[in-house]
């Protein structure tokens, strides 16, 4: 990757609450925010901390499959409804299944580098409670081959793909370390999520967590080798941040101190077609990290803070190894030795991630963007962790389908 | 004939009824299960669904497909590999949508009896009325040359007497499902002497796919169910009956209702309960008993009475509480009904003072629904009834005399070989009336 020719920033994040089951408000009985309600105010949100929508040159929206959750294509025209002034600019949506929030940033990056915009409005939403879950899962087995694979996959299409790859690292790696450091990834998601007032377990208060989550699976009612702990919730939420030039910043009036700026990527992309080729590797994130990192010119251990893509505990156990933390094998002693924990080494997802926060599926890529923002700039309330001057670096991994789409992101604050 | 040949062609009487809908849509996913299996291929499975009334039988359509829909959803896992060779057939709602069309187009919805007269297997879920019992199986057996056997949901009627009384040479079982049959794990089998063998080993294996809890009763009208229901309902009329010149009839049903809820830790008040049950069904329950059993009075003035003031409970439609000894509101008890007056007495009016009267729960009373969820249950129940044995308020005197008429009637039911051991009885009680102890212990003594 050569050099950018300019340089790219985030700032003005904002996140709606993630709204599904674990939330006192959520009642699936009674009518909910819809997706306009989520887009307009992430939207909002993030306007009203730039000053206003005629500060934006254009639009980008990442979702997922709103067409099949809410019968709604065409996405990219509800961004003028968030500002009256958006109309008649430039707005796109971008859709990679789950990594579609992290290829809205991307598409965002591209537009400011470009320069065709100097500030990008990026949303990312799903709104996924408007089915059962058993129907949600043939939605959101859309992420993977529908023709090659989807006849004979399971009902739970992804829980059970994630389920098959921890099935293979039980067995290669051990069944009870891995399953106890699944267990601790648990704990830790949602006692960050307990500090967030949007996360979706901001209300939970189960008392000893890792034992819950160490209840055994059920493979008849559900995967062979996952729980519902081990699972990332339905949720209902969106995220929105302004991707912009230093010449973006000044005209939004926000100082370099309340940015990141954005020091590399890894936007990859691997066969849909094509089963991975090791079931306990996440080569495409892998590859998504590794390019990130040295665009950055900076290795795993220079990095303050980590919002991975843990769509489920196994995500997460792989996610360490992925990243270059730990060993092949080695990611559940990581867990376990408390490196990821708010007050760890390197304290992995802050307000919850995925499993914590929730997971609006084309929405998260956008949302860990948040996160990282908020950390990095010391906006993170109570939920904040601390980012120690040698090691300033954020990374958000966003992930896409079985490994298939990851778009991994290097920050610091710029200021 | 084996038991998928004996399922091909079912009848259910009473099909749209309480009991009679609870059975169809058990059978229909039975049969269901056995026409996906790939032994059966190209079979046709037939359920009769009589009724007489056409517009229950419209009603039983629909929430045939609600509660098949709701079952189809729960086991996905397992139809997409009973579908697996249906290329078609992708996602989780096609082969869901599939498997409800299945289902619902095995069951033929009919006002005509003789739509029973091809039945293999014929499942009887009509009024609690012998004569009626009688004449309908006697119609089928007339008109069918199949031969078929005959289930009855009765809960009360002795077996041997439909067999003899219709002449079915043992072709019939009591198979007693528990309200509402597609919730409720209990089955009570009952076998006559003449039963056959082989209807019984049927029976079992029915009961065993359909995931039930069975308990073997003697037959002996009322069996284990009702043999207990029944007098402890009696005994809770004849406690109203002594209260009421001091508390007056509402006051009177008020208290005996609690204590045999909260005092009792049992999950409804014994008149709620026979208001579930409805007043008629008890009445005719209590008269196919009192008819039969030696030297027992199985009667009330009082239930005839207000049946014949028009108070009858039971259920509407939709599944909600009609209002007998008690009115409902949200299908919580919001008043009780006065037969002098005619009218229902809000508990509002009655509360403070009987509640005054029956006096305080211990500190360690627990309601019904803590209870029975929790690991620990028999160190809480009997630390509270340990606590309610030494409370010397009106309520834990009545509540302990109660529990101990309840043990009695447990053990006659033994001792009458009603039931084979105290704990089919508690069994009974356990999973039929889901209480969260048997009567037949050790709490009261």
């Amino acid at each position: 990757m050569t050099k950018p020719r300019r340089k790219v920033f985030m700032t003005a994040g904002y996140n709606t609450i993630s709204l599904g089951t674990g939330r006192k408000e959520f009642n699936p009985k009674k009518p909910r925010p819809g997706l306009e309600e989520y887009i307009k105010e992430a939207g909002q949100g993030t306007l009203k901390q730039i000053g206003g929508g005629d500060k934006v040159d254009e639009g980008v929206i990442g979702n997922f499959m709103a067409a099949r959750f809410n019968k709604q294509g065409h996405l990219n025209a509800f961004i003028p409804s968030v500002d009256e002034s958006l109309r008649w600019k430039p707005c796109i949506r971008v859709e990679g299944a789950c990594a579609s929030g992290g290829l809205g940033l991307m598409t965002a990056v591209k537009s400011v580098l470009a320069e065709t915009a100097d500030v990008v409005l990026t949303i990312g939403v799903e709104v996924q409670n408007t089915v059962k879950a058993i129907y949600g899962a043939d939605i959101l087995g859309g992420a993977g081959w529908f023709r090659g694979e989807r006849k004979k996959g399971h009902a739970y299409f992804f829980p059970a793909g994630f389920s098959d790859r921890a099935g293979v690292y039980f067995e290669k790696y051990g069944r009870e370390r891995t399953r106890k450091a699944f267990a601790r990834w648990y704990r830790n998601a949602v006692e960050n999520a307990r500090l967030c007032e949007t996360a979706q377990e901001y209300h939970n208060t189960c008392p000893d967590l890792e034992a819950l989550a160490m209840t055994e699976p059920n493979p008849k009612s559900f995967v062979d080798y996952l729980t519902v702990y081990d699972c990332s919730k339905v949720s209902d939420a969106a995220a929105a941040i302004a991707v912009v030039s230093e010449k973006g910043l000044e005209r939004a009036g926000i100082p370099k101190a309340e940015a990141v700026e954005v020091l590399g990527w890894g936007q990859v992309e691997a066969d849909l077609t094509l089963p991975p080729s090791d079931p306990t590797r996440l080569e495409t994130t892998a590859r998504a990290v590794e390019k990130a990192l040295a665009m950055a010119g900076i290795t795993a251990a220079d990095l303050g803070t980590v919002e991975c893509h843990d769509c489920f505990t196994i995500s997460g156990v792989l996610s360490m190894e992925a990243i270059g933390l730990a060993k092949q094998g080695e990611g559940p002693d990581y867990i376990l030795s408390g490196a990821t924990s708010r007050t760890g080494a390197i304290p992995f997802n802050t307000n919850g991630g995925l499993i914590g926060w929730g997971h609006p599926t084309g929405g998260t890529g956008v949302r860990q963007a948040v996160t990282v923002w908020h950390q990095l700039t010391g906006k993170a309330g109570k939920w904040q962790v601390e980012i120690k001057p040698e090691r300033p670096y954020g990374l958000s991994v966003n992930m896409g389908g079985n490994d298939k789409t990851v778009v991994a992101i290097v920050y610091r604050r710029a200021g | 004939m084996n038991y998928a040949d004996r399922l091909e062609n079912v009848a259910v009487l009473g099909a749209a009824g309480k009991m009679g809908s609870g059975i169809v849509l058990l059978t229909a996913l039975e049969m269901a299960d056995l026409s996906l299996d790939p032994q059966n291929k190209g079979r046709t499975f037939a359920l009769n669904a009589i009724d007489v009334s056409s517009a229950a039988l419209a009603g039983l359509t629909k929430y045939l497909r609600a509660q098949v829909l709701k079952t189809a959803e729960k086991k996905v896992n397992a139809l997409r590999k009973a579908y697996e060779s249906r290329e078609e057939l992708v996602e989780n709602e096609e082969i869901i949508r599939q498997y409800v069309e299945d289902v619902v187009a095995l069951i033929r919805p009919t006002t005509c009896l003789e739509a029973a007269s091809e039945a293999t297997l014929v499942f009887e879920a009509v009024n609690e009325n012998p004569d009626l019992k009688v004449k309908l199986l006697s119609r089928i057996e007339a008109a069918n040359a199949k031969k078929p056997w005959f289930l009855t949901n009765t809960s009360s009627i002795p077996i041997h007497e439909l067999d003899e009384k219709v002449g079915l040479g043992g072709r019939i079982i009591g198979f007693h499902f528990y309200n509402p049959p597609a919730v409720q794990k209990l089955v009570e089998v009952i076998r006559a002497e003449s039963t056959a063998p082989e209807l019984a080993d049927f029976a079992g294996q029915y009961a065993k796919r359909l995931r039930k809890t069975v308990v073997p009763s003697c037959d002996m009208a009322g069996f284990i169910g009702n043999g207990h229901f029944m007098r402890d309902a009696l005994y809770g009329i004849a406690e109203v009956e002594k209260l009421c010149p001091e508390h007056g009839f509402v006051g009177a049903v008020y208290m005996v209702n609690r204590i045999t809820q909260e005092f009792l830790v049992r999950p409804m008040g014994i008149f709620q309960l026979v208001d579930y049950v409805g007043l008629d069904v008890c009445q005719f329950i209590l008269k196919v008993m009192n008819d039969r059993l030696p030297n027992a009075v199985l009667h009330s003035d009082l239930l005839d009475r207000l049946i014949g003031l028009g108070v009858k409970g039971g259920q509407f439609a939709d599944g909600s509480q009609k209002d007998g000894f008690l009115k409902y509101e949200k299908g919580r008890p919001a008043g009780v009904y006065d037969p002098e007056k005619q009218v229902y007495v809000p508990i509002a009016e009655i509360a403070a003072r009987a509640d005054a009267k029956l006096g305080a729960l211990p500190a360690s009373a627990k309601p019904w629904k803590a209870v029975v969820g929790a690991p620990d249950r028999p160190a809480i129940l009997e630390a509270f009834f340990k606590d309610l044995k030494s409370s010397q308020t009106m309520g834990a005197e009545m509540a302990v005399r109660y529990g101990r008429y309840s043990k009695a009637i447990g053990e006659g039911l033994v001792k009458d070989g009603v039931a084979a051991t105290a704990e089919d009885v508690n069994t009974v009680l356990l999973t039929g009336f889901y209480h969260a102890y048997g009567p037949v212990n050790p709490y009261f003594d």
